[in-house]
């Protein structure tokens, strides 16, 4: 499903955030990518959703070769992976609805499915009565559930979480890497990025850790490595 | 396109304008007086032209024959005129006519003139082809191949106001584009601004709408129908404005001075309007299309 091979992504600025990274991810898989602050993991995601180019290497994801694609493919890839962004990137100026919504609507889907879909989902990450507030009005945590939702809503076949319980209480934590592994178990590619040492360590899963831009650790039943 | 996919194109659009209504508002300001100026100039011009018509058809030349020619003769002159194609119409004034005319030109009262004339027409060798030609500018032209026929006496015609209609007619045609697409620049360039602002105050949106998965199409519909409504927006309200306008002046020009009417026909409301408002429509909305596609693509790269 994700492949990169030999891939090298340095900054405009000389800042060499990825340094020959080799990585396969199959179809179903659940992974953790872990590692401290400044290791590359939100650039990965970058590359994967082809927001960057690599300066080095090849990446292919859902079969397609990201250094030859063409240009009106790219959108058919991105709307095969649903991303929660770490900093959310939600519309300030739509309400929780729309922004929901929003998702379906840039993949042409029927206005009478929007309407079904949308408040299952909000209901799903616990927002259902905040349907009519902007970002602004919505705590971290809130807001980081509504990016959740938008990545979920098109029952895409790759999801790339970047922190998805970064302000999250244990209990919403918990809640929310529950969901994450039901859809896991119905057959969609969960990629998260985090560093809650506990879950990580609970749940069992791949583990790749990155330092520096190096992978240094890829443990099918790994653990939280830390590097302190 | 799905049709709940245009109508949130449609909404997007016009919250688009509603969002940044300043600059919208702007553009659309110079679209209607660009536009308003359009139709003040293109009536003037319609109204120019259809006059020129008028005249020229008026302006008559006389081909005269030379005495007692038979009338074999002057049927062939006939034939030989009339074969040109830029010929409008050739008649046949007789003596008697011609006296007639003159009467009713130069005597309060013709039939009396007429009947102080008697038998002995003064005009009785002024038999002549009358002749107006579609087109003034072929006036030397045609004088000068009228004169080689053989049995003509002489051609009478009016050279001065032939020439100088002619080229006045250009010289109106050519401002008058002129200043039109001056006007289309202008506003192309406003609408390019409007559109410019609204792209950048949007461009964290339209990252994260690229990013999960929407086409540039989708991302450059709303804009470009912006562009379409502005200029929609901004021909209709001119042009509205203007046939009201138009009707009004008509009224008021026939009704106080009636003696420019009996010289002079206005083209009428209808006439007018039915090239006026299909040229109006596809300019305005032209110019907010061109506007909207040049600027989405410089800005909306991917
Ligand atoms: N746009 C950019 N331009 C230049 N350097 C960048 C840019 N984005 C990230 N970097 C650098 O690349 C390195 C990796 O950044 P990245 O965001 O991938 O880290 P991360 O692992 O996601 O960290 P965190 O856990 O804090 O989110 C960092 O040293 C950062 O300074
Ligand atoms: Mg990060």
């Amino acid at each position: 499903m994700i492949e990169l091979e030999n891939v090298t992504m340095t900054y405009p600025g000389g800042m060499t955030a990825l340094k020959d990274v080799n990585l396969n991810i199959e179809k179903g898989e659940f992974v953790f990518i872990v590692g401290s602050s400044g290791s590359g993991k939100t650039t990965l995601f970058k590359l994967l959703l082809k927001e960057l180019n690599p300066t080095e290497g090849k990446i292919r994801v859902a079969g397609y070769d990201y250094s030859t694609i063409k240009k009106n493919m790219i959108p058919k890839v991105r709307r095969r992976i649903g991303v929660v962004f770490q900093n959310f990137r939600l519309l300030k100026d739509r309400t929780i609805y729309e922004n929901v919504a929003f998702a379906q609507r840039v993949i042409q889907t029927p206005a009478r499915f929007i309407r079904r879909r949308v408040p299952a989902m909000l209901t799903l990450v616990g927002l259902a009565d905040k349907y009519k507030s902007y970002p602004r009005e919505l705590s971290g945590g809130e807001q980081q559930r509504v990016a959740m939702a938008r990545a979920l809503v098109n029952n895409p076949d790759i999801i790339l979480a970047d922190e998805p319980t970064g302000n999250l209480d244990p209990k919403n934590s918990i809640d929310i890497m529950n969901l994450l592994e039901d859809i896991n178990k119905r057959g969609t590619t969960v990629v998260v990025v985090t560093h809650n040492k506990e879950i990580v360590n609970e749940m069992k899963k791949r583990v790749i850790t990155l330092k520096k831009g190096v992978i240094i650790s890829d443990e099918k039943q790994g653990g939280y490595i830390d590097e302190d | 396109m799905k049709i709940s996919t245009f109508f949130y194109i449609l909404r997007q659009g016009f919250s688009n304008i509603r969002r940044n209504i300043l600059f919208s508002l702007a553009s659309l300001g110079t679209i209607i007086s660009c536009l308003f100026l359009f139709g003040i100039i293109y009536a003037v011009v319609v109204n120019f032209q259809s006059g020129m018509k008028e005249l020229e058809n008026t302006i008559t030349i006389s081909v005269f024959f030379e005495e007692d020619l038979p009338e074999e003769s002057v049927q062939l002159i006939g034939e030989q005129i009339r074969v040109l194609d830029y010929v409008n119409t050739m008649d046949y004034i007789s003596p008697e006519e011609a006296l007639k005319n003159f009467c009713e030109q130069n005597y309060d009262d013709p039939e009396a003139a007429m009947e102080a004339f008697g038998d002995e027409n003064p005009l009785r060798n002024s038999a002549s082809y009358s002749v107006t030609l579609k087109d003034v500018s072929k006036q030397a032209e045609f004088v000068a191949y009228a004169k080689d026929l053989q049995g003509v006496r002489s051609v009478k015609s009016s050279d001065v106001t032939a020439d100088g209609l002619s080229t006045l007619s250009s010289l109106v045609g050519y401002a008058s584009v002129g200043i039109v697409v001056i006007l289309m620049l202008v506003s192309i360039f406003l609408i390019s601004n409007t559109i410019t602002i609204g792209i950048t105050v949007r461009k964290e949106e339209i990252g994260i709408m690229k990013l999960i998965g929407a086409t540039n199409f989708f991302v450059r519909a709303p804009f470009i129908i912006e562009g379409i409504i502005i200029g929609a927006v901004g021909s209709a309200i001119p042009l509205v404005l203007l046939y009201e306008m138009y009707e009004k002046i008509l009224a008021y020009v026939v009704g106080r001075f009636k003696v420019i009417t009996s010289i002079f026909a206005f083209v009428s409301q209808e006439e007018l309007f039915k090239t006026m408002i299909p040229v109006g429509l596809v300019l305005g909305i032209g110019v907010g299309l061109f506007g909207s596609l040049v600027t989405t693509r410089k800005h909306l790269k991917v």
